[in-house]
C-alpha cells in the first residue's frame, strides 16, 4: 500500500511538515517493496487553493494514507470522497520513524 | 456622484465613526448623501441610524456544474481553472467542484469540449437599502459567511448608491477590499492612529494612494495617545493632516451606544464641519 507523508525536507532525518497543503515535500512510501520518494511540493508558494492542488496530487501517486499534521476542510472534503485513509501526528517525529511505525502498523 | 472613502490600513481606527459623522454633517446641511457602507465583512454603519430597510437584492455569482454524464474526466477545465476549484481524478472517475474556491471567470466553460458544464448561481451575500426621512439613505453591502472575497458585494454596493455625494465606509487592510473601494472614489480620507500599529499600516496605505493617484488626507483619531510618530511622517511626506480627535472617554462612550458624537459634542461637530468644507471645496462636490 502506497502512504504519502508530508516533509520539511528530503532526508529521512527531515521532520514531519505539520501543514498539508503547503508542505516541503511529499514522501510517498511503498509498503510493498519498500520504497521511497520525496516529491518537491510545487504548490507550497500557491496564492491559493495550495490544499486542493495538493490533495490531486497526493491521489494521483495512487497513495491510500496520508499522514500529516492537519487537514483543512475542502481537503477532507476531496479526501473522503477518494476513501482516503487520513493520520494526524501531533508530536514532531521525523520520516524515518514515522516510516518505521508503518512498517511496525502502530499508525 | 462625487464619492468620499473613508479608509485606514489598520482596523480599529475609527472608519465607521468618521463615516457615520462626516455623512450626518453633511445630512444637517441639507445636501443629498448617502452612506455605503463597503465594509462587507462586518457592515455596521445602518446601526447608528434609526433607518427602515426600504428594498436590497442578492449578489451572486456563476459556478461551474459538471453534468457527469457528458463529462470524459480528460481534465482539461482543471487545467485552466488557476483558483484550483475543479478536481478531477480520471482512474476514480471523480470530477469535483469546490465552490468555495471559485472565482466566477468562466474560463472551465469554454475549456469543456464536451458541454458537460454548465452554470449555476451562487449567493455571495447582499445589498441592502435603508432609508431615512427626506432623501438621506445608507446602502450596506453584507458578505455571507464563508465566501473567499466581500468586492464583488462591495462592489455591487457602490453602484446601487444613489445620491450628489456618497461617502464610503471602506474596509479595513490594504488589500483588495480596500483598494476596489478607493479606486470608486474621488476622495479619501485615511483614519489612523498615533501609534507604530497606525504608523505602519497608514504608511502602506499612502504607498498605495500614491501608486493609483488619488488625492486624500489624513484623520488621526485618539490623539494624545502613543506617540508623535504619525505627526512626524505626515510634515516629512507632506500630507495634510485633517483633523485631530482627542483621545476622549466621552468619545468612546457615546460612539460604543450607537450614538453620533457630533449631536452631543459641539466641539468635535464644529471639527466634522470644517471637515466638510474642505471637502466640498476640494472636489466641488455640491
Amino acid at each position: 500500500m502506497k502512504t504519502v507523508i508530508t516533509s520539511t525536507g528530503n532526508t529521512l532525518d527531515s521532520k514531519m511538515d505539520r501543514r498539508f497543503g503547503r508542505c516541503s515535500y511529499f514522501v510517498l512510501y511503498d509498503s510493498v517493496n519498500e520504497s521511497i520518494e520525496f516529491i518537491p511540493n510545487t504548490n507550497a508558494e500557491s496564492v491559493e487553493g495550495a490544499g486542493v492542488a495538493s490533495a490531486r496530487v497526493v491521489a494521483s501517486k495512487g497513495a491510500e494514507k496520508v499522514v500529516s499534521g492537519e487537514f483543512g476542510n475542502k481537503v477532507k472534503n476531496i479526501f473522503d470522497s477518494l476513501g482516503m485513509h487520513l493520520v494526524i501526528i501531533k508530536e514532531e517525529k521525523s520520516i524515518g520513524e514515522i516510516i518505521e511505525l508503518l512498517k511496525n502498523n502502530k499508525q | 456622484m462625487v464619492k468620499i472613502a473613508v479608509a485606514s490600513g489598520k482596523g480599529g481606527t475609527g472608519k465607521t465613526f468618521v463615516s457615520t459623522n462626516l455623512y450626518q454633517t453633511f445630512l444637517s446641511r441639507g445636501v443629498d448623501i448617502a452612506l455605503t457602507d463597503c465594509d462587507a465583512e462586518e457592515p455596521n454603519s445602518a446601526a447608528f441610524f434609526k433607518y427602515e430597510e426600504t428594498g436590497g437584492e442578492p449578489v451572486t455569482q456563476k459556478v461551474p456544474v459538471i453534468d457527469l454524464s457528458k463529462c470524459t474526466y480528460c481534465g482539461k477545465c482543471q487545467d485552466w481553472c488557476v483558483y484550483n476549484a475543479i478536481v478531477i481524478l480520471k482512474e476514480r472517475k471523480i470530477a469535483k467542484v469546490l465552490d468555495e474556491m471559485c472565482h466566477g471567470c468562466g474560463a472551465c466553460t469554454v475549456a469543456c469540449e464536451y458541454g458537460a458544464i454548465t452554470e449555476k448561481d451562487m449567493v455571495l451575500g447582499e445589498v441592502t437599502k435603508y432609508s431615512g426621512k427626506d432623501k438621506s439613505s445608507i446602502v450596506e453591502g453584507r458578505l455571507k459567511v464563508g465566501v473567499y472575497t466581500p468586492v464583488p458585494v462591495l462592489k455591487r454596493a457602490i453602484l446601487s448608491t444613489t445620491a450628489n455625494v456618497a461617502v464610503l465606509d471602506s474596509p479595513p487592510g490594504t488589500s483588495c477590499p480596500f483598494i476596489h473601494t478607493v479606486n470608486a472614489s474621488d476622495y479619501v480620507i485615511l483614519v489612523t492612529e498615533p501609534t507604530p500599529f497606525g504608523l505602519n499600516d497608514l504608511k502602506l496605505s499612502v504607498e498605495i494612494l500614491n501608486q493609483m493617484g488619488k488625492p486624500f488626507s489624513v484623520i488621526i483619531n485618539r490623539a494624545g495617545l502613543g506617540n508623535r510618530d504619525v505627526h512626524n511622517f505626515l510634515e516629512r511626506e507632506k500630507i495634510e493632516l485633517l483633523m485631530e480627535i482627542p483621545f476622549d472617554k466621552e468619545i468612546a462612550s457615546i460612539y460604543s451606544k450607537g450614538g453620533l458624537v457630533i449631536s452631543e459634542r459641539e466641539d468635535i461637530a464644529d471639527k466634522f464641519s470644517y471637515i466638510a468644507d474642505v471637502i466640498i471645496d476640494k472636489t466641488r462636490a455640491c
